[in-house]
């Protein structure tokens, strides 16, 4: 079997192995990457800096594929098929494949060796240590990848500004008009413009620090760190070192099967030009590259795909702005929509019998994009000042040859069979069999309306024990008084339950009744964490986080909390909630610990319970010269107030004592600002995963009110919520939004409030700290040992080491998986 | 084929499991609502971490399964193997009771001795 080799690993070389390896080549697979990992997301790379991790971006290695990482080729000696490497090693081929993607363009001015480029997560790294001591600014290039540079200097907290040579942002994308409303949006986040502008030099003060960008025409724009992302470079320079044939501007050239001039050597992805020296394409998108990789795949498995040119559509949301372009940016005729009050413009693009649409452009409101995108080339679908007035076209059907997914290349006809054909009956299922959606996600619209066309009820399912939804199952314990798991599935289910519906029922019994959570049939619904009411760690042990409402504690209660940890030698640390997290207790270890808590006068902070944790304060009015409301006081009253409350998914709030909002507030699903009046409730708010500010619920409320309201919000969301859904993604779920919510907790258009008021009062009136009830009942006490035959005996299994004189888990050796 | 007792079949909570220390190997022990027992290795092999025993109790398809407590993988409590990982399995141990006893057998159901090493507190 023949050797293959392919130099470079990005994403064109990661889809390339893959597609071999699904076609069942079992030949030898050699690849060399320059980067000191595998290939990850590159489109998703901005997310690295807002916390992704790598190996979440990071591709899985196709299985029998050999890599070497940190590898830069340095030659090809054609002759001997071998490729050298920087440490002078050589790696023979038979099928040698040229993936090396493209690199940042910077351009010769002085002092450009001192700047940033965007491209790996290396680069991302340079930058967040760059930005921890500047305060502005600049990046070259107002493009879609600068643009998404910007955003990113500014989620670091810069003052950022954008230099563009061309006379508007994203030309490659928008004319003109959609510029200038594209402007506007910038400039309302705080981003400084300046378009038509290039760059005389980067100004560098002492020891090669960065103090400006100069302007060609000698104004300075004061910055300490600079960014480039003023275009890409095909980097063929092994190619045309190796004497193949490369384009006049850049690119190895290659045939309609990705073949480089050398018949054993193939081109793909960024680097490759794809119709001739002179008038070839360099494609600079995901999408193209994939087909690219999987045409070289094909031929070199003996099929005989072709490259055929691709979409270079594109559909973004930068800066909250979306931005889309499809099809052609000319026509003989055109038809504009501009609303520059709401920042909104949308331009089609129609042949001269005004029945082709050719192509559109569209900013701060991309939903045509999605709509209209696959009937390029095609007959309109309806005149084109509706197409653009309602925007939407959700009641199009789409022809069987229209492109749907174009990173994937996917039309509508080949959803459509996997829908009918191979009963695809949800989203995830199509990205499995087509890879439609896979990538860049803004298909997944699309997806969801064929599937609905095409009659498939999208399942609501908790799981294959329940045909319902969690809001359903709500309803059906509520309305028929149920109150064990038992009763449930035995009536409405099916089989005896599994970790996702167990869990969701048991929320539901302990929100409606608000019993002990390991009373009786209930205790073997929890999870782990419920269980043994702490949170299980990685090696088996759990963590202990005793309830500090609003963060406030007395030094006596502080030094309770310090000798108990010392006493029990688990590792302290004060959690990003406000309170202290003791870790490393075994089982047999928590009843120990918390009657020593209990006693103290603390009780459980339910950090492991789908319940409140924390209500964050800040110092508020009592210290603090700003505040203008005790914050302090209400964060206390609110936590006491909703402690213990089970629901869909954890609850977290907080409340500032002035607009300055030390507390984070708006990052909380309840978030209490203080006025001068009264109070400003927000909700929604989420940090997380997807960070989401809250909405402005209802503004100056008396203590009273407040309370009123957040109950009612909160009784609102345990009911109609979804299994493990946060408020942010219920409320942006709920139909009719925010005003919506108000109606029906505010107004009581539902006429449910008075329902919600009492089942808040049974709630607060019945509580029960879950630590006091348990240690002080032998039966709930019997759990809590590591083994039910020596009860006395600690799990030998758990070792640890000391890390800055406290515990750490010893990390297993990996066990083996096959 | 030797026999630990390792409690009464009262204690043990329907679809709740415990861990029994058998021959210095920790086997985790169900009732299952039926009023079946199953005995499976307590070691969850994606984590490396005694915790089986600490899962929710359910059902895939009508066989009985218990879902790792650490990141959800599902095992069947019948045959041992990883219902969302094939190739992954634990030891299953024979079970049964005598005089309302839960007695575990440190030998591998069916004919196969147990190959899991018993386990020793590594050294740090
Ligand atoms: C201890 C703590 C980190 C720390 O050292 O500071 C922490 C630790 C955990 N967080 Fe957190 N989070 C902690 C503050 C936060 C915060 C900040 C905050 O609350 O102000 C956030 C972002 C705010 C938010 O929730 O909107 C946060 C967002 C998450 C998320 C993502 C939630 C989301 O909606 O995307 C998870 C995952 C989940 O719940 O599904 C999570 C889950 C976890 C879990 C429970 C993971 C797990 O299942 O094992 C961690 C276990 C805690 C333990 O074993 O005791 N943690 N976590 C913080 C405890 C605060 C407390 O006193 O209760
Ligand atoms: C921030 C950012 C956002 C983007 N967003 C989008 C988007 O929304 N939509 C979209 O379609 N596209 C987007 N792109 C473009 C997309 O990432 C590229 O089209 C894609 O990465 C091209 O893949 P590639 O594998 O061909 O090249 P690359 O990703 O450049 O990978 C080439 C790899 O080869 C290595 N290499 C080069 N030469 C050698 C050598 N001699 N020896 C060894 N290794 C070598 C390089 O180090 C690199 O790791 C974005 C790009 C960036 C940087
Ligand atoms: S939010 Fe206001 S009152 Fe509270 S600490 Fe900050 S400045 Fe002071
Ligand atoms: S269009 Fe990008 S994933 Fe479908």
């Amino acid at each position: 079997m023949s050797r293959i080799v392919v130099v470079g690993y990005g994403p064109t070389a990661h889809r390339f192995v893959e597609t071999l390896r699904e076609r069942g080549s079992g030949g030898r697979v050699t690849v060399i990457g320059e980067e000191p990992r595998p290939a990850y997301d590159r489109v998703a790379l901005t997310s690295y800096l807002g916390g992704t991790s790598v190996e979440d971006l990071t591709y899985p290695v196709p299985e029998g594929t050999v890599t070497r990482l940190g590898g830069r080729v340095t030659a090809i000696d054609r002759e001997a098929r071998t490729v050298t490497l920087a440490d002078g090693s050589a790696e023979p081929y038979d099928v040698l494949v040229l993936a090396t993607g493209s690199s940042p363009f910077v351009p010769p001015v002085p002092g450009a060796e001192h700047a940033h480029v965007y491209r790996t997560i290396d680069d991302l790294d340079a930058i967040r240590l760059a930005a921890k001591d500047a305060t502005e600014g600049v990046v070259v290039g107002g493009g879609l990848l600068g643009l998404e540079a910007a955003d990113a200097l500014r989620g670091l907290g810069l003052r950022t500004h954008i230099v563009e040579m061309s006379p508007w942002l994203m030309p490659r994308q928008v004319d003109e008009g959609g510029g200038a409303v594209l402007k506007g949006h910038i400039e309302a986040l705080g981003l400084s413009v300046h378009a038509g502008a290039g760059v005389q030099e980067i100004v560098v003060g002492e020891q090669g620090v960065v103090t400006g960008l100069r302007k060609p025409d000698g104004t300075l724009i004061d910055a300490q760190i600079v960014v480039f992302s003023a275009g890409i470079r095909p980097r063929d320079e092994l190619a045309r070192d190796g004497g193949l044939e490369v384009g006049r501007r850049g690119g190895i050239v290659v045939d309609a099967g990705m073949r480089t001039s050398d018949p054993s050597i193939y081109a793909i992805g960024e680097c490759a030009l794809v119709g001739g020296p002179e008038k070839g394409m360099v494609y600079g998108l995901v999408g193209p590259c994939f087909t690219m990789a999987e045409v070289a795949a094909d031929r070199i498995t003996g099929g005989g795909a072709s490259f055929e040119g691709a979409d270079m559509s594109t559909k973004l949301k930068l800066l909250g702005v979306e931005v889309a372009q499809f099809g052609a940016m000319d026509g003989a005729l055109d038809v504009t929509y501009m609303d520059p009050v709401g920042g909104v413009y949308k331009r089609l693009f129609i042949s001269d019998d005004a029945r082709t649409l050719l192509g559109g452009i569209c900013v701060g409101d991309a939903s045509p994009y999605s709509s209209l995108r696959p009937f390029v080339g095609k007959p309109l679908p309806a005149a084109p000042s509706d197409l653009l007035f309602t925007g939407s076209g959700a009641e199009l059907d789409l022809p069987d040859d229209a492109q749907v997914c174009s990173c994937n290349n996917v039309s509508a006809g080949a959803v459509r069979v996997a829908i009918v054909d191979k009963g695809c009956a949800d989203v995830p299922g199509i990205k499995a069999c087509t890879r439609a959606g896979s990538t860049c996600g803004s298909c997944v619209p699309m997806l969801k309306q064929l599937l609905e066309r095409s009659g498939v009820e999208l399942s609501k399912a908790l799981c294959e024990h329940f045909a319902y939804s969690r809001a359903e199952l709500y309803d059906i314990v509520r309305v028929r008084g149920i109150t064990t798991f038992s009763e449930l599935i035995t009536a409405h289910g099916q089989g005896r339950g599994c970790d996702i519906c167990k869990p969701a029922v048991a929320s539901i019994l302990a929100s409606l009744h608000n019993g002990h959570v390991l009373e009786g049939e209930r205790a073997a619904l929890q999870d782990t964490n419920d269980h043994f009411l702490a949170n299980i760690q990685k090696n088996g042990t759990y963590s202990v986080v005793p309830r500090i409402p609003g963060g406030e504690i007395t030094p006596d209660k502080l030094i309770v909390i310090g000798e108990v940890a010392r006493d029990f030698g688990l590792y302290t640390k004060i959690t990003g909630g406000q309170r202290i997290d003791l870790f490393g207790a075994r089982v047999e270890q928590l009843p120990q610990i918390w009657r020593r808590l209990v006693e103290a006068g603390f009780e459980s902070g339910h950090a492991y319970g789908k319940a409140l944790r924390t209500v964050k304060s800040c110092v508020g009015s009592t210290w603090c010269r700003y505040g203008v409301q005790d914050s302090v006081g209400l964060a206390i009253a609110l936590e006491l107030r909703y402690r213990g409350l089970r629901a869909p998914h954890k609850l977290k709030s907080a409340v500032s004592g002035c607009a300055r909002e030390c507390a984070e507030a708006r990052s909380k699903d309840f978030g209490i600002i203080a006025t001068e009046n009264g109070w400003n409730l927000y909700v929604g708010g989420n940090g997380g995963f997807k960070p989401r500010h809250a909405d402005l619920l209802a503004n100056d409320l008396s203590t009273d009110e407040l309370i009123r309201t957040i109950d009612r919000f909160v009784m609102f969301y345990i009911r109609t919520a979804d299994r493990l859904q946060r408020t942010a993604a219920w409320l942006e779920s709920l139909d009719g939004g925010l005003g919506y919510l108000r109606q029906v907790i505010i107004d009581d258009s539902l006429g449910i409030c008075a329902e919600l008021d009492a089942q808040m009062r049974h709630h607060v009136s019945t509580y029960e700290d879950e630590w006091r009830a348990t240690i002080s009942d032998p039966e709930k006490l019997g759990r809590f040992v590591s083994f039910v035959n020596a009860p006395g005996v600690p799990d030998p299994s758990i070792v640890f080491e000391t890390e800055r004189d406290q515990i750490k888990p010893v990390n297993r050796p990996e066990v083996a998986l096959q | 084929m030797s026999w630990v007792s390792v409690c009464r079949y009262q204690a043990l909570l329907p679809e709740r499991g415990v861990c029994a220390l058998v021959d210095g190997r920790q086997v985790a022990v169900f009732r299952t609502y039926d009023g079946a027992l199953h005995a499976i290795g307590n070691l969850d092999p994606f984590s490396g971490a005694h915790v089986l025993s600490r899962g929710i109790v359910g059902t895939r398809a009508g066989e009985p399964t218990v879902a790792s407590p650490l990141h959800k993988q599902v095992f069947s409590l019948v045959s041992g193997e990883c219902l969302d990982e094939p190739g992954v399995t634990v030891p299953v141990y024979s079970i049964r009771v005598e005089d309302g006893l839960v007695q575990v057998s440190s030998v591998r159901a069916g004919t196969e001795p147990v190959r899991e090493p018993a386990l020793v507190p590594m050294s740090v």
